[in-house]
């Protein structure tokens, strides 16, 4: 980075409100003992299941669903992608070396050396691209199979997202953060409103979930997308669920895997840190 | 925002005034008041408009949820009129941070359409 860029970026991060001042660490203390402030009564590990951690009313319906789950078979699909050899003859297997032990708890994670956030959807995409095959569409379909696999061999590993010491990754972190606190749309809403200060209420018939382990179960197979597709396939991205909530509150969503939801996924799943991976989730 | 601020100041007395009519309206309410308050109903309940019962509990509207107030006993609470109207058309001037919609300022519903919620909710 040259020095007008270091000195712009070092002066936005000055006149960024809350941001400057407190380090991630101290951000992800605050945030947790907010929740678990606000439900005393639900314990930290069980806020890897959304929203039906706080509504106990559709979480016995949730759990019958669990026991039959519709994501099965897209992890199956996913393997099946998984272990296929590119026209190279390599496979992702080359590109993730310890993907049986686990892997999803570590994305997204920021790259110092090229600055930028990786997450395991680009690195999946990047896996095809240096093989010389082409990349998957970014929001469902064969992205949300093999990251189903790649999930479902990580699960129970405890999310451990660093934000190094370098001035991008702090950048990119602040970003994010910015987002998830900024109103945006025609109806002025933050990502915050809805999931951090009215976590665990009603609007309209639908209970909000807490930010805290947003990330952690997907993709997810929700029935509202299987409902819409021809296939019924209701596999999608976490930036798929971002760009729904933007449209909710009348605001053009992002490009999934932009530099935006990236930097969002990157804060919300800091923010998750110690919870446990449980990918592939369902979701009504 | 300052203007609105100014806007509920300088109509206090005025409103006070109207707002004590109200009072004895109902006694009196001609065919176009009843028109207006279910106009303003319907624009309140509209998912697409007013959606009010996204938030707050409101009598006759199902499904509500519960981040803002149940809007009840409205008269008692807004004596005044402008001042209803003023919360509807922009909420931040008493809470900058609400999460309830600018409806005003954001053009979600237009000013005749803000009357109308408020004569509605106003009857609550
Ligand atoms: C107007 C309210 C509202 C706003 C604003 C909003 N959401 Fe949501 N969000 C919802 C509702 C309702 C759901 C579905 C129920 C649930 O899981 O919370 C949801 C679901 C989600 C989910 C899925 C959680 C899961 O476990 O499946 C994620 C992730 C999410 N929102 C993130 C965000 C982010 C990030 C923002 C800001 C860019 C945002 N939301 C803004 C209402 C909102
Ligand atoms: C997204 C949530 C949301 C929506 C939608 C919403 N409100 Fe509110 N409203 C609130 C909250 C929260 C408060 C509490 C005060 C605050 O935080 O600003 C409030 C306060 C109010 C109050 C003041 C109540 C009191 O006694 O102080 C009135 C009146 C009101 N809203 C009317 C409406 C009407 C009419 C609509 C629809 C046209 C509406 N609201 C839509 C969230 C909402």
């Amino acid at each position: 980075m040259n020095k007008i860029a270091l000195v712009i970026s070092a002066a936005l991060m000055v006149a960024t409100p809350l941001t400057s001042m407190a380090t991630p660490d101290q951000d992800l203390k605050a945030f947790r003992k907010h929740f678990t402030d606000k439900f005393p009564k639900i314990p930290f590990s069980d806020f890897v299941n959304g929203v039906y951690a706080v509504d106990k009313a559709s979480r016995e319906q949730w759990e019958a669903f669990e026991e039959f789950p519709s994501y099965e078979p897209y992890i199956d699909k996913g393997k099946v992608l998984f272990d296929k050899k590119f026209a190279n003859g390599k496979g992702f297997a080359d590109c993730f070396p310890n993907y049986k032990k686990g892997i999803r708890q570590n994305y997204p994670y920021f790259d110092t050396a090229k600055d930028e956030i990786v997450t395991l959807e680009g690195s999946i995409n990047k896996c095809l691209t240096d093989n010389g095959e082409e990349p998957y569409k970014l929001k469902k379909g064969k992205i949300t199979y093999v990251g189903a696999y790649i999930a479902y061999l990580s699960r129970g590993k405890k999310f451990d997202i660093k934000v190094p010491n370098d001035l991008g990754a702090i950048k990119a972190y602040n970003r994010g953060k910015e987002h998830f606190y900024a109103k945006r749309g025609q109806l002025n809403m933050s990502c915050a409103d809805c999931h951090y200060h009215y976590a665990g209420n009603h609007i309209r018939a639908d209970v909000l979930s807490p930010a805290l382990g947003h990330p952690t179960g997907f993709p997810v197979f929700r029935n509202k997308w299987s409902a819409k597709s021809a296939s019924g396939d209701g596999m999608g991205t976490l930036h798929r669920r971002y760009g729904g909530c933007n449209k909710q509150v009348r605001a053009k969503p992002f490009k999934a895997q932009s530099d935006e939801y990236k930097a969002l996924e990157y804060f919300e799943t800091y923010m998750s840190n110690g919870l446990e991976v449980n990918g592939p989730s369902q979701r009504k | 925002m300052r203007l609105s601020a100014h806007y509920i100041k300088t109509t206090a007395s005025v409103a006070a005034i109207i707002g004590c009519l109200g009072i004895f309206a109902p006694f009196s309410a001609n065919a176009d008041e009843a028109s207006d308050i279910a106009a303003g109903k319907k624009l309140a309940f509209d998912r697409k408009k007013g959606n009010c019962l996204a938030c707050h509990q409101i009598e006759g509207g199902d499904l509500a949820g519960n981040i803002g107030p149940p809007l009840v006993a409205m008269k008692a609470r807004f004596p005044n009129f402008d001042s209803l109207r003023a919360q509807i058309y922009d909420a931040r001037v008493k809470n900058p941070n609400t999460i309830m919609i600018p409806f005003g300022p954001h053009a979600v519903l237009s000013n005749k359409e803000i009357e109308l919620v408020a004569k509605f909710i106003q009857t609550l």
